[in-house]
């Protein structure tokens, strides 16, 4: 293919993609009005039925449940497909710690960013628990406590060494975590069915509007995400940071 | 659609701009995550706390970092 004959197949593709694209804009609701049915129903409906003032959450682990099972399932095979793929393999050995590009010194972490790492990681931590423990009352839930516990322990690694981070958890166990976790959203699910209704079906007691013993069964599906979320992305950090600092090709031979 | 809307849409826009216009890659890590910070601000904005939260971790940390670790894993074997 010629380049004149390329940039008129991409001129006509182009031209018919801006077509496309001003039509459809063109058929788009006003900025800021929504006119779904279905989220209006429930913004009317779900604090009186299910006792949350967050409805994203409601919506997230109660009406439309099964969605995020499948979303955390995807999750985790990413994470183990990561795991599997950036193992040491062969032609490859585990190097002696080397936290540098090759071939020329490393630069010592300045005390400003240990400092603020140290300063950063409680404040953190505490945080990612809040989020978790309070996602049927307030925005968040067991995704974003998740995810910000797991920058909690990057913030270590980075005011620090990855050596710092043996001390804190073992591969394993976060395995065990993230298994137990998705495993967990699945047990809950079970309850319904259990008590004889459908799976995912919010059968616990739902308690009082606005307290955190409340939702029924939201809470402790966020406890369980927030689980598998933050040791599964702990250990994606894990495997990257190892994978780049740690695994070395053997000598004489290419990997 | 009010003044802070329009601005912050605009700037969302420079910004995944940016991100393809920057060539080489380890900027290119940088400007993703400026871009990440900016649809958090986005999202914030548009009343939605719950998706400005993951944004700001996955978009403006997580994915970067994996970019720079993947490059120092990349140009450390190759030199």
């Amino acid at each position: 293919m010629t380049p004149r004959v390329r940039r008129v197949v991409f001129l006509v593709a182009a031209g018919a993609l801006a077509g496309v694209l001003a039509w459809g804009f063109g058929g788009l609701p006003r900025f800021g009005t929504f006119d779904g049915a279905y989220g209006q129903i429930l913004n009317h409906v779900a604090v009186p039925q299910r006792h949350i003032t967050d409805v994203v959450a409601a919506v997230n682990f109660d009406y439309r449940g099964f969605d995020t099972l499948g979303e955390e399932f995807i999750f985790f095979a990413a994470v183990l497909g990561v795991a599997l793929i950036l193992r040491t393999q062969r032609g490859e050995h585990a190097g002696h710690l080397a936290d540098h590009a090759t071939g020329r010194a490393v630069p010592p972490t300045s005390d400003a960013v240990r400092v603020l790492g140290l300063l950063l990681t409680p404040p953190a931590v505490l945080f990612s628990i809040y989020v978790v423990t309070h996602g049927h009352l307030t925005p968040g839930g067991g995704f974003q406590g998740g995810v910000i516990l797991a920058t909690g322990v990057l913030l270590i690694y980075l005011a620090g060494e990855f050596d710092d981070l043996h001390g804190l958890y073992t591969e394993p166990a976060l395995e065990r975590g993230a298994a137990v976790g998705v495993a967990g959203y699945v047990a809950i699910g079970l309850l319904g069915m259990a008590a004889g209704t459908a799976f995912l079906d919010n059968v616990l007691p739902l308690g009082r509007l606005g307290s955190i013993f409340s939702a029924g069964t939201v809470p402790l599906i966020n406890l369980s995400v927030g689980l598998e979320i933050a040791a599964g992305l702990v250990l994606l950090l894990t495997n990257f940071l190892h994978q780049t600092i740690v695994i070395r090709p053997v000598v004489g031979r290419s990997a | 659609m009010s003044g802070l809307e329009a601005t912050v849409l605009v700037l969302v826009g420079m910004g995944g701009t940016a991100v393809v216009a920057v060539r080489d890659p380890l900027r290119q890590a940088m400007v993703a995550s400026l871009f990440g910070i900016l649809l958090a601000i986005l999202f914030f904005v548009l009343q939605a706390p719950d998706v400005a939260l993951s944004e700001i971790v996955v978009g403006a940390v997580a994915l970067p970092l994996m970019i720079l670790l993947s490059l120092a894993k990349i140009r450390g074997g190759s030199r």
